[in-house]
């Protein structure tokens, strides 16, 4: 018998409903494997055992009297620590709000609630998203729990190994560069990033603005697409978010992929990508084939320009972002004798390296005199970009693309070059710079057994047909069981 | 040394009367405790975002139209970078390339005629906290309740050359955005405030010399005083060979000089960028129709129509019509059956004294006016028809204010109508002039000044009721006899 961590989030769901298992003890046997496993993975900041324990028993005081507790009716889950909760510190993994309480709701976490997701506790990351490995986390190191002298992948690093490990059904993480899609890679577990708008963004501290999106990472595609039907639509407290209807997104998983036609782009497959990678998602292209799909060549012939297109736009915007974490209001306050020195020890103590880093080169680019070379000009290539995406769903309906160039690397392998971290992110960032969905499922494993990930990229607010997808490969393959020995 | 020529443009902040803060729910009321009209969003919390209050573009397109700008069917928020505790994003709100607002004008009335001002752009933005120093021991607090609250921010070309034109042009402002009921245009609360651009040129020379940009100043006078130190400051720099640095001053109203704040020799640099948390605004082309059929006539076609429909002077019409309230208490009047030039007297010489005085006209309308127009008019008429004189009349209006009566009323009651009853102010005269001999024979030997002291005695053994006409006419006619 599968033990109660186990259970897809829609057998635990369909579980409580059917009070077959409580809420409370679905609630236990996370907070237990948590207790169990936690020591080697580290993927949680804070976990709310007291709030989640209350939160399961107003669910089965529901279902008891007959009502309907929601899809998400009772299930533990995770949210990364960007995302706010009211009365649960979020730390965004920084010092510099180490001890922030919120005293409000992401429109996100107010949605999980109302489908009855139970929240056990808050995930790392890395320091505000930036990074690819959540080794830039100010608050603790998150193992991958296939390896735990791996990396999970970041910024969502957490939330991937959380879910990998069993920790949680599902959780919530924030992509803004491939930081769902790439824990999820390497965590061996499915993420998706919405289209730009899909989900709100109210609550979630901002990285990136014009890029950031929060998505779903769970164990299999029904449960993602479970997660996202609850959490996605418009919202009026943020004027990015879509006011289109949120699809049905299970109804379409049994639809399969006959007749699909599939774009493989060229520029994807690169010199120096490891081997096995490259084999994995080409075989995962021919089981689609196999299954019906029309698989052609496609170009994207800007990819080359996305990464510093990103790191100019994400890091300009998250120099504005960040600029609030003074030391006024919230969050950490080094004193000084003057205002400027204050702000200065205040941000120097509470930021990190990498975030640092952004700041000052955000800041560089938005400057009198560089705006137009740095920060426009990276304006008109994401056009370009964008018009390539545009360009190539003319004659496809979704792409496929490895996730990464590689899988899980070690830790403190990457950590003094910031440059190669960066390429870690080279075929996710496209995806945010165009605004689309990009879904992550297991296609494989290394010879080191660690997990391999298949990309598919959609057309926007076609979320529909990106899940179609995973969820066709998912019957005709098992990767997506497999689980860490942990 | 050749003449010198002033050049001016001006830099107005508007605080706009909308109910609520432009990207929160919060009230964007003036006063109240310190930090209760505050929101996650207007603190600046993590995660929070701006969502735009549409009554904020409304009052922005009335603006605009009211002064021939063209309205952008699609325009940007930008974020101005910077840091200060009254800043809680450490960004404001603002717009940059793509203002909602460009190109307009108003005429502004001066002694020579009219002069039209051009408007560079009118734009929106949000509001700062306020820091507070000194009254918390060595502790500064800020105080976030008008974080957030909407301003118009209208920028006018440098196209004024005197200290009237840019006085005019300020009042003209103020004038059409209380109008427009958009802003209570109340200088010292801050609701309206102007930095100015000043700089000054030999006359004949096409470039405009360095500008000096002047902040800090809380009234018109200040306004008016500031530039005009300015300008001296700059001409006698010119005058002896000085270079006139490029930088922003503030007005010292105590020692009423302007003092150096920063020079720019690192220019502020707001690393302004397009605000990624809000779309484009998109404002259609119907709704500035719907706008433009709502505005309200405006001062300038209203002094027009009170020149032409009232008879009125262009200078007593200006007076009447730069505030709404003012205007509306006067035609009210007219209404009531007041003549109008009467009315206007009234208006001008007792009530706005009053007004001024006791600084009743502290909000957007004259929350109290002394008298109701019905009232005023009533007096006027009672004067008109010579019911009563026009000190009986004055005499009246503080034992009139506050209370529902009519001036016919407490005339009747106290029986202060006016005496023109000839036979009564005849004996009166003789009763005078047998009284004051000397008088009378200074009268007499031509020193025709002596008459109004004989009047004023007769005024005063009348009880003040004598019809002051007929007093001076039976007056003259007995000393002549």
């Amino acid at each position: 018998m599968t033990a109660l961590h186990e259970l897809s989030l829609r057998e635990a769901a369909a579980r409580v409903r059917r009070r077959e298992t409580s809420s409370v003890e679905l609630v236990r046997a996370a907070l237990a494997r948590i207790a169990a496993v936690e020591p080697a993975v580290g993927a949680f900041l804070t976990v709310t055992e007291a709030e989640a324990l209350a939160a399961a028993e107003a669910i089965d005081r529901r279902v008891a009297a007959g009502e309907d507790p929601g899809p998400l009716g009772g299930v533990p889950v995770g949210i990364k620590d960007m995302i706010c909760t009211a009365g649960i510190r979020t730390t965004a993994g920084s010092r510099i709000l180490e001890r922030f309480v919120p005293s409000y709701d992401a429109t996100v976490t107010a949605r999980l609630k109302r489908a009855g997701a139970v929240v056990v506790g808050k995930l790392n990351c890395d320091e505000f998203a930036m990074g690819s490995s959540t080794e830039n986390s100010a608050l603790g190191t998150t193992r991958n729990p296939w390896d735990g002298s791996r990396v999970p992948g970041g910024s969502s690093g957490g939330s991937g190994a959380a879910v990998a490990a069993g920790e949680c059904h599902a959780a919530l993480g924030t992509d803004t560069g491939g930081s769902v899609r790439l824990p999820a890679a390497f965590c061996g577990v499915v993420g998706l990033k919405p289209t730009y708008g899909r989900v709100s963004r109210y609550g979630v501290i901002a990285y990136a603005s014009s890029l950031d999106q929060v998505g779903p990472l769970a164990r299999d595609v029904a449960d993602a697409a479970l997660v996202l039907e609850a959490i996605a639509g418009h919202d009026a407290a943020d004027s990015t978010a879509s006011p289109r209807p949120v699809p049905s997104y299970s109804a379409v998983l049994e639809q399969g992929v006959r007749g699909l036609r599939l774009g493989l782009p060229r520029e994807y497959f690169v010199e120096g990508m490891q081997p096995e990678v490259e084999a994995g998602v080409r075989a995962a292209v021919r089981e689609l084939e196999r299954l019906g799909a029309v698989v052609e060549p496609v170009s994207l012939p800007h990819t080359e320009y996305a990464i510093a297109t990103y790191y100019l736009i994400a890091t300009a915007e998250a120099s504005s972002n960040l600029a609030r974490y003074d030391g006024i209001r919230y969050g950490l306050r080094i004193p000084a004798d003057s205002l400027g020195a204050m702000y200065e020890t205040s941000r120097a103590a509470g930021f990190g390296t990498e975030v640092k880093r952004r700041i000052m080169l955000g800041t560089y680019a938005l400057s009198a005199g560089y705006y137009d070379a740095y920060y426009l000009k990276a304006q008109q290539v994401r056009t370009l970009i964008r018009r390539d995406f545009e360009q190539a769903f003319q004659h496809c309906e979704a792409l496929v693309t490895p996730v990464a160039p590689t899988t899980a690397f070690r830790l403190g392998e990457k950590v003094a070059d910031p440059l190669t971290m960066y390429l870690s992110d080279i075929f996710t960032i496209s995806v945010n710079l165009a605004g689309l969905p990009g879904l992550v499922v297991p296609c494989g494993f290394d010879t080191a057994g660690l997990p391999i990930g298949l990309q598919v990229i959609g057309r926007p607010f076609d979320e529909e047909t990106v899940l179609r997808l995973g969820a066709a490969y998912e019957r005709a393959t098992e990767w997506h069981r497999r689980r860490p020995g942990i | 040394m050749s003449t010198m020529e002033t050049v001016i443009g001006l830099e107005v902040h508007a605080e706009l009367l909308t109910s609520s803060k432009i990207f929160c729910r919060c009230s964007a009321a003036f006063g109240g405790p310190p930090n209760t009209n505050v929101c996650p969003v207007c603190l600046g919390m993590p995660g929070v975002l701006p969502v735009l209050n549409r009554r904020v573009v409304e009052f922005a397109i009335r603006a605009g139209l009211a002064t021939h700008c063209a309205i952008a069917p699609s325009s940007r928020f930008a974020r101005k970078n910077y840091f200060y505790p009254d800043l809680p994003k450490g960004y404001q709100i603002s717009m940059y390339e793509a203002p909602i607002c460009t190109g307009g004008w108003l005429d502004v009335l001066l002694d020579g005629g009219t002069k039209r001002i051009g408007l560079t752009r009118i734009h929106m933005e949000e509001d700062t906290g306020k820091n507070i120093h000194d009254a918390h021991g060595d502790a500064s607090l800020v105080d976030f309740n008008r974080s957030g609250v909407p301003l118009l921010e209208i920028v006018s070309e440098p196209d004024m050359r005197t200290i009237a034109e840019a006085g005019a042009y300020l009042r003209m402002l103020r004038s059409i955005l209380m109008y427009l009921e958009i802003c209570d245009g109340n200088m010292e609360e801050g609701s309206f405030r102007c930095d100015a651009n000043v700089s000054v040129r030999p006359v004949g020379q096409a470039a405009f010399g360095t500008k000096v940009e002047i902040k800090n100043m809380n009234s018109f006078r200040a306004v008016e005083k500031a530039i005009t130190f300015e300008i001296a400051r700059q001409t006698d720099a010119l005058a002896t060979g000085e270079r006139i640095v490029q930088e922003t001053r503030l007005w010292d109203a105590d020692r009423e000089e302007t003092r150096s704040m920063r020079k720019k020799e690192y220019a502020d640099d707001y690393r302004y960028f397009p605000e990624p948390d809000l779309l484009p605004l998109v404002v259609e082309p119907a709704w500035v129709t719907e706008v433009r059929s709502a505005l309200p006539e405006l001062p300038s076609a209203r002094r027009d129509r009170f020149i032409q429909d009232h008879g009125l002077s262009p200078y007593d019409a200006d007076v009447l019509t730069l505030r709404k309230d003012v205007a509306d208490y006067f035609e009210a009047g007219v209404a009531a059956g007041a003549a109008p030039k009467e009315m206007a007297n009234w208006v001008m010489t007792e009530l706005l004294r009053i007004v001024r005085e006791e600084k009743l006209d502290r909000a957007l309308v004259i929350q109290e006016w002394p008298l109701t127009a019905a009232q005023l008019a009533r007096l006027a008429c009672l004067v008109q028809a010579g019911t009563i004189n026009r000190n009986t009349a004055k005499s009246l209006i503080p034992r009139l204010r506050g209370t529902s009566r009519t001036p016919d009323e407490l005339v009747a009651a106290e029986g202060l109508a006016q005496v023109s009853d000839r036979g009564a102010i005849e004996r009166a005269v003789a009763d005078v002039v047998a009284r004051h001999p000397a008088q009378a024979a200074e009268f007499r030997a031509g020193k025709d000044r002596v008459v109004g002291f004989l009047v004023g005695q007769v005024m005063k053994a009348t009880g003040g009721k004598a019809n002051p006409q007929l007093v001076q006419e039976l007056l003259r006619a007995a000393l002549a006899g």
